[in-house]
């Protein structure tokens, strides 16, 4: 009887902790509990490079700013990201590329108004080195792209050495290390490689994935795929995201800009890259021909929405979390080695923000 | 007891039309079942064709374009096109990655399996031959993805290395193929991470074959004064041939098809080496690399690997059962299960 009565107790004791809890649940969705009430279930795929900082970006925003909207964002590769936003799958995109021609016209038919670019942070891409008894190397782009193309097979070759006064370059041959998947890394630096050397631009070229002429070369998928071909190999060179050498520890090249300063990676340099590049309107830009103290070799990664066909409350809390990215979420991006937005182009990107369903 | 007692009698009794009776519902469910299990049987082939003729009509656009290039031109730079083909598609670097590292890795994993059946069904001693089995088939239990991890962070780089710089240094002096310069991850270090994977299959199923050399053909030959190893030579191995081979063609499905730990540990470059202490991909692997970002038209060259991956697949099978049937022998022999 005892047991009984006992058990019936704690049954209606754990019902009512459970409708507590309910009603605790439904309480933050009123717009009291700190939200303006915006309530909305987004959606969204893309680039992974960026897919750290997103993450952070949403959890801080979903839990302590607007408690009523949801965001499920995929880090599914730009290449995805891309074919399920023009595919209408998604909410949002995001891609370390901006859109093609082709690819702006086939989303056009596809939704029946534009899409919009939303540049979020910058990334920098260095060049790693392993090379036994050098901790210092600068690099000009030309004998990058030397290196790169397979013409430079030799440390101690005469173009490295006539930026290198007073380093003993090894009489080692170079291995040179790639990224093996299809990548935003990869693209942002062979574009930078075809910008400074005709041989790359008319050769390789500029894209994801590319076809590497160097007779010693390796690949590595991710980042970190290229990073540990690096420490393996004795002689090896490579490119990889900053935040990845930085948690490496791999020496990186100081790369010489156009202005002939020799720049060192870091965040306040790929800041700087940014200031002094020409910006289209609708804000598809490579970083490009980077002088001043702006380290070379950087680019932009990119948010994509629509300026139509959004339910009311999915296109105001879309703009309403991107606009709050932007505004607020410096300080995040930066603990995790991601370079904000200048203020003149975070600026240039709110506008883009305002044409989110602009059309209805 | 009363069923025993009346059955025999009810038995006799309905003979003729209990039997015709039970024959016709029995032809039926006979002809049901074989139906079933017909359909079973074509399931399997209408799967595999459709798979075949889906992936070939996804890739037509590319096979169109290159033609042959597809498999005799190695140079692959992928388009971003969404609905033409503007890139160059050709496979063979990858192909030669396929074929080079399961060579490789059969040609480890093979006498050393061969060498541990052996061991296990006629020379180890007895306490010892069932541990031993579970602990080589414990080895087929072993996600691929941790082999692939265990080669690239530990045996590749601490163990291999200096092994493949010593062979690259001394006979690569002389052998074009081993020459240097030596990469960490390369043809070969996958290789012999495959033999490991494939080691398994060949091992049990040998060991199975060997198991079941008869007795009396054993004995015979202890008779006539063989040693153990002649044994071995002239009664257990002879009998286990055919069984070999079988288990060689499992062992190189698996090695054909192996994905993660090769893409893992071949070395990621699109090219073709002339060593195999460089790097290469393979076409399981530049498939599972490259699909995440690719565009449209790099998709369709893709899946057009996948199908020359599968032809390939099918011409190997169909060349070892030719090599068995002229040989002699069936490809599981006598002596199989």
């Amino acid at each position: 009887m005892i047991s009984r009565v006992f058990r019936v107790t704690v049954v209606l004791a754990g019902l009512s902790l459970l409708l507590t809890a309910c009603g605790t649940a439904n309480s933050p969705s009123a717009p009291a509990a700190g939200g303006s009430g915006l309530a909305a279930d987004l959606l969204g795929a893309g680039a992974s490079f960026p897919a750290l900082l997103y993450q952070e970006w949403i959890g801080e925003y979903t839990s302590q700013v607007e408690p009523g909207v949801t965001i499920n964002y995929q880090s599914i590769g730009s290449g995805g990201g891309i074919e399920q936003f023009i595919g209408q799958q998604t909410d949002f995109g995001a891609s370390d590329a901006f859109l093609s021609d082709e690819d702006l016209a086939a989303a056009r038919s596809a939704r029946g108004c534009d899409p919009v670019h939303i540049p979020t942070v910058f990334g920098a891409v260095s060049v790693g080195y392993n090379l036994d008894g050098v901790d210092s190397l600068v690099l000009d782009g030309p004998t990058l792209a030397g290196i790169f193309l397979g013409d430079i097979t030799s440390w101690n070759n005469p173009a490295i050495a006539a930026s290198n006064e007073g380093v003993a370059l090894p009489d080692e041959p170079i291995v040179v290390a790639h990224r093996s998947d299809g990548s935003g890394t990869t693209n942002i630096f062979t574009t930078y490689l075809s910008s400074v050397s005709e041989a790359w631009a008319n050769g390789p070229g500029a894209g994801k994935e590319i076809e590497w002429p160097a007779k010693n070369s390796v690949g590595g998928e991710k980042n970190d795929g290229v990073a540990s071909q690096i420490q393996q190999n004795p002689g090896s060179i490579g490119y990889l995201e900053l935040a990845y050498a930085i948690e490496t520890g791999i020496p990186v090249a100081d790369i010489i800009n156009s202005d002939g300063h020799a720049i060192a990676p870091t965040l306040e340099a790929t800041a700087a890259a940014a200031d002094g590049i020409a910006i289209p309107d609708d804000l598809r830009f490579n970083i490009l021909g980077v002088g001043g103290q702006g380290y070379p070799i950087a680019g932009a990664t990119w948010l994509l929405a629509w300026t139509c066909g959004y339910d009311d409350n999915v296109g105001d809390a879309l703009k309403d979390w991107i606009t709050w990215d932007l505004t607020r979420g410096d300080s995040v991006a930066e603990e995790l080695l991601y370079s904000p937005l200048s203020s003149s182009l975070q600026a240039k990107a709110l506008a883009q923000v305002d044409l989110i369903n602009s059309n209805g | 007891m009363l069923m025993g007692n009346t059955m025999p009698a009810l038995d006799r009794g309905q003979r003729p039309s209990g039997r015709h009776v039970t024959r016709n519902k029995k032809s039926s469910a006979d002809r049901w079942f074989k139906w079933i299990l017909g359909l079973a049987g074509a399931g399997v082939l209408i799967v595999l064709a459709a798979m075949l003729v889906s992936t070939a009509v996804d890739a037509w656009p590319v096979f169109k374009r290159e033609g042959w290039q597809f498999v005799t031109s190695s140079i692959w730079d992928p388009g971003t096109s969404r609905t033409e083909i503007t890139g160059s598609y050709g496979a063979l670097a990858f192909i030669v990655g396929t074929l080079a590292t399961s060579g490789i890795a059969l040609a480890i994993a093979v006498p050393l399996a061969v060498g541990s059946a052996l061991y296990l069904t006629h020379a180890a001693p007895r306490w010892l031959r069932k541990p031993l089995t579970y602990t080589i088939e414990l080895l087929a239990a072993v996600p691929s993805v941790v082999y692939g991890l265990w080669g690239l962070l530990f045996f590749v780089p601490v163990f291999l290395r200096p092994v493949m710089d010593l062979v690259a240094g001394s006979l690569g002096r002389f052998v074009p193929f081993l020459a240097p310069p030596v990469v960490t991850y390369n043809y070969f270090a996958a290789g012999v991470v495959l033999s490991i994977m494939i080691l398994p299959i060949i091992t049990a199923i040998s060991r199975e074959v060997m198991s079941k050399t008869p007795q009396s053909e054993i004995a015979a030959a202890y008779g006539l004064g063989a040693t153990r190893w002649e044994m071995m030579r002239f009664v257990v191995l002879p009998r286990a041939r055919p069984g070999i081979i079988g288990a060689t063609m499992l062992g190189l499905g698996r090695a054909l098809g192996e994905t993660i730990a090769v893409a893992m540990l071949i070395g990621g470059s699109k090219q073709i080496a002339d060593s195999i202490f460089l790097g290469g991909q393979s076409m399981a692997g530049i498939i599972a690399v490259t699909f995440q970002e690719a565009a449209p038209e790099n998709v369709k060259a893709l899946i057009g690997v996948g199908v020359v991956l599968f032809i390939i697949t099918l011409i190997v099978n169909v060349m070892a059962r030719l090599i068995v049937r002229l040989t002699g022998g069936r490809l599981l022999g006598d002596a199989s299960v």
